[in-house]
């Protein structure tokens, strides 16, 4: 496997217009010659397809919901960053660039990161001109707050749903382009698999989920913009249809996975309260600029919160990291809270928990400006848990949450595969080893809007290849066996659901690969899922035909994915023998706990590849170089 | 707790369709109702039976997918709740609840409890945009809004598209949703240039879809989860006709 990265020469901060600027074009009249298929309509999805629509290309889009809207950018809640600096607090793209870099631990590639920070203020002029009703300050411009590991205040939101604003921007943008005869989109239907021709990516193999047609379709070119795989755990805050089908598709089609161990576990989410728990809810980060989050002094303690006196407490982030706090970035922070229940002093029924509390700040600043900043969440709260958050502190827990591990691509974001592009959370490429709060939104709409415009008119303006169609032979073979797998799972008939699998396989993966890893955890992982993974084949109970609307089916096909994609992640902690921004080896640790990385050997992107066997995977280096910045011991103290 | 559930079961778009009972007996009150409904399936799956199919997707109240009536209102009985933010709670020991799909002439049933929405996005391609094309965007400070305009145009925004507002009218009709849609485009100044094409073409398209008229039962405000005003529909009502009076008057030709 070759990973040539093609970063641009030259000063970083001038690369990526010094290389817009020499990009081949295609031409106005040429560009409805070319068509494109983007499979995704969340952030990146919906901005690439309504971009390229307005651009003059011919674009398909696919989403598996009923409608574009639902993509799972939705429930995205704080908010989007952007170097804009209108607080006047020093922002700038490089810092905004250097706490990226310096959130994902020093692993993720520079110069995509630098680009990133340069296009995050077009992001904000776009979304506004869109109609997106950010917060804003009674002068009638835009408010900004802080976030987690950062020390400015720069990010934009809209109540606690930014996700969902800023989608509904793009899926305007999107329903612009479908009504304009732009974009034809197909909701309600799966992408099952990539159609390959002559090593370049020309099209999709679909299933209609209400009347279960196999579809092939083809194209010059085909963006995958599927979203992120922490759905592998069960319980995750994922919607429940995230799933990694297409980007596992692709990796076993020859697209390199990168970093599959590099998953997020969020601070501050809801505890789980039994094992019928469907999700995991997610409490934004923002709160977490006025919440306080402690722990009793004492194991096992049985008062009640309120009842425990403030010399009795433990503001365990505020104690160990005094400059950032309760903003310390995610991965510090789940971390902090797992030791603290570790030892003994968790809250609430399970113990699995800490009090994020919010009595301070109502006292200095009063409950109206707490429910003007945070309504709709503690709203959220009182009605999953049942408590008042005005009156009794929140409890929360770390759960999956993001991948930043996902498809490799280059500068251009295109895949070990010609033609096949990956944005947003479906690529490797912005977060590193841990992605900062505020980030996911700017990078999904980065890619869409700002980036892949460019480079997929430069590659559609340079590559040769013949015409295609879906009567050719590697279409059918290929929607032959999407047919035969689907088939296969009807015919199993056994005696287990397909959440009773997909639960077992979280639980191995939440113990072994989750918030700490160790090399003999990890080995008892790889066997065990390995059991499973076999077990599912011949024991997974899948009713109904495939000929109609069936929900079970269509997990059966997911979770099949997750199986093999699981066991890579596992492969993936195993070689990466440090610690780094979300993903900790337990031998590899300070004794307080703190991540140890190791430069010497580790900096690298580690790109996997199919060798067709799962348990066999080939694994291929990307070197990460840095020309900026130093590469430095991560410290939030 | 025990529970009896009293669900819609149909094949597909074709089949007549019809209640069915069935007893639960290990819910219990920490429950979404939607994991409720997975345990169900849990057991039918054992028992071989098809589980009930339902959509859902973030079940954190924000993506619009779930679409249940409980007990004859749409989302159930907790007013700006989701049925997916609903917990069993708010139920009693031994109730029988009765689950129904959205039912309305624009919204077709394909399956169980899963009906199709489309028509809600085809509204949207009439007009729920400001034509704007990327990169094309002035500094987003350049013009300032008020900020109780904005919040108005938030309040707006808030919708999340679950249709339960045309579950609840005994009309059928979609307007608090078209409304919504609309209004917050036309509040802001962005969308001002549109604002009249906008109001005729998106209320054209919900006639189209087969969608009743609004008579005022505002049973649309009191079941939206999102507690989405009424008064928006007045405001739609005043953009629409004032769109229809004076057709020149920033929408350019008179299209509805």
């Amino acid at each position: 496997m070759k990973l040539d990265a093609k970063v641009p020469s030259g000063p970083l901060a001038d690369k990526w217009t010094t290389y817009q600027d020499h990009l081949k074009l295609v031409s106005v009249k040429n560009k409805r010659k070319f068509s494109v298929i983007v499979v995704g309509t969340g952030l990146a999805g919906a901005s690439a397809a309504a971009s390229l629509s307005e651009m003059g290309y011919k674009v398909k889009a696919f989403c598996y919901q009923d409608s574009a809207r639902r993509a799972h950018s939705i429930a995205a809640q704080g908010g989007i960053n952007a170097s804009k600096n209108y607080p006047n607090d020093g922002d700038s793209d490089f810092r905004l660039y250097y706490d990226t870099i310096k959130g994902g631990d020093f692993r993720s590639r520079e110069a995509n990161v630098y680009r990133l920070a340069q296009v995050s203020s077009n992001i904000i002029d776009q979304c506004v001109a869109q109609g997106v009703p950010f917060a804003r300050e009674y002068g009638g411009l835009l408010a900004n707050r802080s976030f987690g590991g950062a020390l400015v205040s720069r990010t934009f939101y809209a109540r606690g749903q930014t996700g969902q604003q800023l989608l509904l921007g793009a899926y305007s943008a999107l329903m612009k382009e479908v009504g304009r005869g732009g974009v034809e989109l197909h909701s309600r239907v799966d992408m099952q698999d990539l159609v390959v021709v002559d090593g370049k990516a020309r099209g999709i193999v679909t299933r209609d989920m209400v009347t279960g047609e196999i579809k092939t379709w083809a194209a010059d070119a085909v963006l995958l913009c599927t979203g992120g795989y922490v759905n592998v755990f069960y319980l995750s805050t994922n919607a429940k249809g995230c799933n990694a089908t297409a980007a596992w598709r692709a990796h076993r089609r020859g697209a390199g996975f990168a970093n599959p161990c590099y998953t997020q576990i969020h601070p501050t989410c809801i505890p789980q309260s039994g094992d019928y728990q469907s999700k995991l809810t997610l409490m934004s980060e923002s709160l977490r600029n006025d919440g306080r989050i402690w722990v009793p002094k004492k194991q096992g303690e049985t008062r009640a919160a309120v009842d425990i006196p403030e010399n009795e407490r433990d503001y365990y982030l505020e104690r160990i990291y005094p400059a950032y706090g309760n903003l310390a970035p995610r991965d510090i922070s789940s971390r902090a809270a797992k030791r603290m229940c570790d030892e003994g002093r968790g809250v609430g029924p399970t113990g699995r928990g800490v009090y994020l509390d919010f009595a301070e700040a109502i006292n200095n600043f009063g409950e109206d400006v707490i429910r003007d900043r945070y309504g709709n969440l503690f709203e959220m709260y009182e009605r999953i848990t049942g408590e008042d958050p005005y009156k009794v502190p929140m409890r929360i827990y770390p759960a999956p949450h993001y991948s930043m591990g996902g498809l490799w691509v280059d500068y251009n974001l295109m895949s070990t595969i010609d033609g096949l592009f990956v944005l947003g959370e479906a690529n490797f490429s912005d977060h590193g080893a841990n992605r900062l709060g505020a980030s996911a939104l700017m990078q999904g709409l980065a890619d869409g809007y700002f980036v892949i415009p460019y480079t997929l008119s430069a590659y559609l303006a340079t590559v040769d290849q013949k015409a295609v169609s879906e009567s050719d032979a590697e279409f059918k073979d290929t929607a032959q066996e999407v047919k035969s797998r689907i088939d296969g799972l009807l015919k199993v008939n056994g005696s287990r659901s397909v959440d009773s699998f997909h639960r077992e396989l979280g639980n191995i993966l939440i113990d072994k690969c989750g918030m700490s890893r160790s090399e003999e955890g990890l080995k008892e992982a790889i066997g065990k899922i390995g059991q499973l993974r076999e077990q599912f084949h011949q024991d997974v109970r899948v009713l109904g035909e495939g000929t109609n609307l069936n929900q079970e089916l269509e997990k059966a096909a997911r979770v099949s994915d997750f199986f093999e994609l699981g066991e890579l992640m596992c492969y993936d902690a195993l070689e990466r023998r440090e610690s780094c921004g979300a993903h900790l080896r337990e031998e590899f640790q300070t004794e307080e706990g703190e991540a140890v990385r190791n430069d010497a050997e580790f900096a690298h992107a580690a790109v996997w590849e199919f060798t067709g066997d799962v348990s066999k995977p080939q694994l291929n280096k990307e070197p990460l170089t840095f020309e900026t910045v130093k590469l430095a011991t991560r410290s939030y103290k | 707790m025990r529970l009896t559930l009293r669900i819609w079961r149909q094949k597909d778009r074709n089949d007549p369709g019809g209640l069915q009972t069935y007893q639960l007996d290990d819910a219990n009150e920490h429950m979404s109702f939607l994991e409720m409904l997975d345990v169900l399936n849990q057991h039918l799956i054992e028992k071989g039976d098809e589980p009930v199919a339902f959509e859902h997707d973030c079940r954190e109240g924000i993506c619009g997918a779930c679409s249940l009536v409980i007990n004859g209102v749409a989302h159930g009985p907790l007013s700006k709740t989701t049925v997916c933010q609903l917990h069993m709670r708010f139920f009693h020991e031994g109730q029988t609840i009765t689950i129904e799909p959205w039912r309305a002439k624009g919204f077709p049933v394909l399956r169980d409890l899963i009906v199709d929405r489309s028509s809600f996005d085809r509204i949207m391609q009439a007009g729920g945009f400001i034509d704007v094309r990327t990169g094309a965007a002035p500094d987003a400070n350049a013009i300032p809004i008020a900020k109780p305009t904005s919040d108005l145009a938030m309040d707006a925004a808030e919708c999340i598209g679950c249709g339960a507002c045309v579950a609840a009218c005994p009309n059928g009709s979609a307007m608090l949703f078209v409304a919504a849609k609309a209004s917050h485009l036309n509040l802001l100044p962005q969308g001002l240039p549109e604002k009249a094409r906008r109001a005729r073409a998106m209320v054209k398209q919900m006639e189209a879809e087969g969608f009743g008229s609004c008579t005022n039962f505002a049973e649309c405000e009191a079941q939206c989860p999102k507690g989405i005003s009424i008064n928006f529909i007045a405001k739609l009502n005043r953009d629409f006709m004032k769109a229809s009076l004076f057709p020149q008057g920033g929408g350019g030709k008179r299209e509805a």
